[in-house]
């Protein structure tokens, strides 16, 4: 797995680069527009100009930014089926592998039509030269032993030099202006004609129902393939529906968001929606908002600030809700997942506690041949009972005594109250009860046995201690198999 | 044709043919081969499982013993030989079929509760686009609890234990209302309840005249649980009724030597392919 997201990253750092170079030749030949810092430097837009974009006031702005809400809404839709079938990489060496259709497709254009920058054209070339990257990889995968992520790394960086290379010799044709293709790469909130803003929209749209009424077909895909395989479900043909989802979403996300991040427009959502809930149907339509949120944002801002990629904005708004989502996410957030794990953790102090006061009790019985009763112990002995400090044992005692389980008498000495040793009690049993099950039905090695029943104790369900019982014959409490070890030892 | 005979003719005057391939058996199985990149792994497997049987399918670690039911399902690919259930091809009989694939097989992390994953057995007959309905969802809960987790219908599967997610996959089957059923080591590692659970369900259907294939690994449980034995090592060693084919004699000849013939010829095979 790091291998494979090394290997990934370097590549992508080099062709990075390499198209750094690239613009920098394609500059040479635009007017070169800004020749100081400060017209470099952002300018922050007024507040009217804020309003104007967010409530799309103005009539291109409104197409933009609609196309990439709605871009949104079916690229959170078909990312989360993406993401449950494990195949995000794919989906990102079919949005590299688009780049030299649309090479193609304008040298075709030019030669044609005398005209290669029709959007749709481009797009129609876009579309076959990633699914032919799709289809290579699975080719490469089908006919040798090379493994899929190694297929998809090479098709991957293969079809995206091809693309570059291809994009080069582009400028230098003769009669047609080929400035702007390179947004094709990083995207860029473009002007942008009606008849564009139908085709990206209805692809869109149509992507995203097909999702809706595919839901059925690719939960099964994603969940149990087998399965699905032996109900009679082609499996192969829904993978297939599923990557012309993902290169319908890809192909109308060009323009906008570019190839090379496209794929966090697709996985992003996905992947944060899936903090919130364990519910497909919320996942799918949460996903759905937050692609929808980010697109709407993400163009928002590159409007007001023409030099911000939109690409590169929209992931980062994305990526926003999803640091947002990974931390406060209600199903498994981090936050969640800390205080379930915190208040674990306290149990285990409080059973510890508890056990530790009602052994050293125990023995106080046994020393002095009493009847077992609630004996006061000294902080001291509880400080030798378990590799404790000082400081741990106080903490566990106030909040004990804060729980009702221990009453400390004086400054010295504490004992359990009524509820604690009936709590202490229960605990000591199930901890000896698992113990001596490890022993005698699990082949465990006695050195080891404390530590593993230590972990398992505390999460002893009624149920399993009732089965324990059984299994043990055993209703009251029994002897600690330890002692029971060391009393042996001491007749030999 | 033959179908012909067995209506027509008594028993005893069918003409003999060398395989007794009767038509209308659940299951039959002719010749049937399957190899992973080229090395074998069942070897001419012939069978025919008799109607309203329970049977264990018992074998070694690698004696192909998932791979027959795969192959039978279809799911990967033969070498050669054929399937047949009650008489047709597999691809025409899926609705006669019903299957639990092995637990680990899946993502248990998958964000769907248990009664979507059960409702799951009913996707085929909905068909292309339909989407799955309140009346589905109840179809479902109700095969919940046939294997007793009827209650936990809307947890999430990964909140489940590993005994209630092997019973959500029963459920699943059940839904299919099948009539041949394949279940791919439905008891590993579940806990003596969900055992008990299975069990019960595996009489229930026996009850009801169904055929059930299951693939289990502990010889100690054999004899009690199935009334019909297939001793698996690449090839069929023995198959019937249990207590002609559970003998010490089988066992032996099935799990006996850690590499059998077979094993070591298919591995040279594949060496010789790669030279």
């Amino acid at each position: 797995m790091m291998k494979r997201n090394h290997f990934r990253g370097l590549n992508r750092a080099m062709l990075i680069g390499f198209v750094g170079l690239l613009q920098q030749q394609m500059a040479v030949a635009a007017p070169r527009e800004f020749s100081s810092l400060q017209t470099r430097g952002v300018e922050w837009p007024t507040f009217e100009a804020i309003w104007e974009v967010i409530t799309l006031q103005q009539y291109n702005t409104r197409l933009v930014v609609t196309s990439t809400l709605i871009l949104g809404l079916a690229s959170g839709l078909v990312g989360c089926f993406l993401l449950l079938r494990k195949r995000s990489l794919m989906g990102d060496a079919l949005s590299h592998a688009c780049l030299p259709g649309i090479g193609i497709a304008f040298i075709l254009g030019v030669t044609l039509f005398g005209e290669g920058k029709s959007l749709a054209v481009l797009l129609i070339g876009a579309t076959v030269s990633g699914l032919v990257g799709v289809g290579s990889v699975l080719l490469i995968r089908n006919t040798s032993r090379i493994k899929d992520d190694a297929a998809m790394g090479i098709v991957l960086s293969v079809f995206f030099g091809a693309g570059v290379a291809i994009l080069g010799m582009v400028q230098s044709m003769p009669g047609a202006s080929a400035a702007g293709l390179e947004y094709f790469i990083f995207g860029k909130t473009a002007s942008m004609v009606f008849r564009d803003f139908l085709l990206l929209s209805g692809v869109a749209v149509v992507a995203l129902i097909c999702s809706i009424l595919l839901m059925k077909e690719l939960t099964i895909l994603c969940f149990d393939e087998g399965f699905a395989r032996s109900q009679g479900w082609p499996v192969s043909v829904l993978d297939i529906l599923m990557l012309i989802l993902v290169a319908a979403v890809t192909v109308v996300g060009l323009q906008a968001v570019g190839l090379i991040l496209i794929i966090a427009f697709l996985i992003t959502p996905a992947a944060a929606a899936r903090f919130w809930t364990n519910d497909l149907r919320v996942m799918l339509l949460l996903s759905a908002v937050i692609g929808g949120v980010s697109g709407w944002l993400g163009a928002g801002i590159s409007a007001l600030l023409p030099r911000l990629p939109a690409g590169a904005v929209i992931v980062l708004m994305a990526a926003l809700i999803f640091f947002v989502s990974m931390i406060f996410g209600s199903a498994r957030g981090v936050l969640r997942r800390s205080l379930s794990m915190r208040r674990l953790r306290a149990k285990i102090g409080r059973q510890h506690l508890l056990r530790a006061v009602f052994e050293i009790q125990e023995r106080t019985w046994r020393d002095e041949s009493l009847r077992p009763i609630n004996v006061p112990i000294s902080y001291q002995e509880l400080l030798h009972h378990r590799t404790w400090s000082a400081r741990q044992v106080k903490r566990l005692v106030r909040r004990g005594v804060h729980e009702d389980h221990i009453e400390a008498t004086d400054g010295q000495t504490l004992r359990l109250s009524e509820s604690g040793f009936g709590e202490a009690y229960r605990i000591t049993r199930n901890h000896r009860l698992w113990e001596i099950f490890l022993f005698t039905h699990a082949d465990i090695a006695a050195s080891h046995v404390d530590r593993d029943a230590d972990s398992v104790e505390h999460i002893l369900s009624a149920e399993m201690v009732r089965e324990l019982e059984s299994k043990l014959n055993m209703a009251s409490m029994p002897e600690s198999p330890h002692e029971i070890a060391r009393l042996k030892k001491e007749m030999v | 044709m033959s179908d012909f005979h067995n209506k027509m003719a008594p028993a005893s005057d069918r003409p003999a043919v060398e395989e007794d391939h009767s038509p209308d058996a659940p299951l039959s199985i002719h010749d049937l081969t399957v190899a992973y990149h080229r090395k074998p792994v069942l070897w001419d497997i012939d069978l025919d499982i008799p109607e309203g049987k329970l049977v264990g399918i018992v074998g070694p670690n690698g004696a192909g013993k998932s791979t027959l039911i795969k192959a039978c399902l279809n799911l990967i690919p033969t070498a050669s030989g054929k399937v047949q259930v009650y008489g047709k091809p597999y691809g025409k009989q899926r609705s006669l079929v019903g299957y639990v694939p092995q637990r680990e097989s899946v993502d248990w992390d998958f964000p769907v509760s248990a009664v979507d994953v059960v409702a799951m057995g009913l996707y085929r007959k909905l068909g292309w686009f339909r989407p799955v309905r309140k009346k589905h969802k109840e179809v479902a809960r109700e095969a919940l609890e046939r294997v007793g987790i009827g209650h936990l219908a809307d947890r999430q599967i990964s909140q489940l234990s590993g005994g209630q997610q092997q019973r959500v996959f029963l459920a699943r089957a059940l839904a299919q209302d099948a009539t041949l059923y394949f279940m791919d080591e439905p008891f590993a590692a579940v806990d003596a309840a969900t055992e008990r659970a299975i069990v019960t369900l595996l009489q229930d259907l026996k009850g009801k005249g169904k055929t059930t294939l299951v693939v289990h690994h502990d010889l100690a449980t054999v004899a009690q649980y199935f009334d019909w034995v297939i001793l698996l090592n690449m090839r069929v060693v023995a198959a019937g009724p249990t207590e002609e084919v559970f003998t010490q004699e089988n066992l032996r000849k099935a799990y006996g030597g850690k590499l059998s013939l077979l094993a070591e010829a298919g591995h040279a095979l594949t060496q010789a392919d790669r030279g």
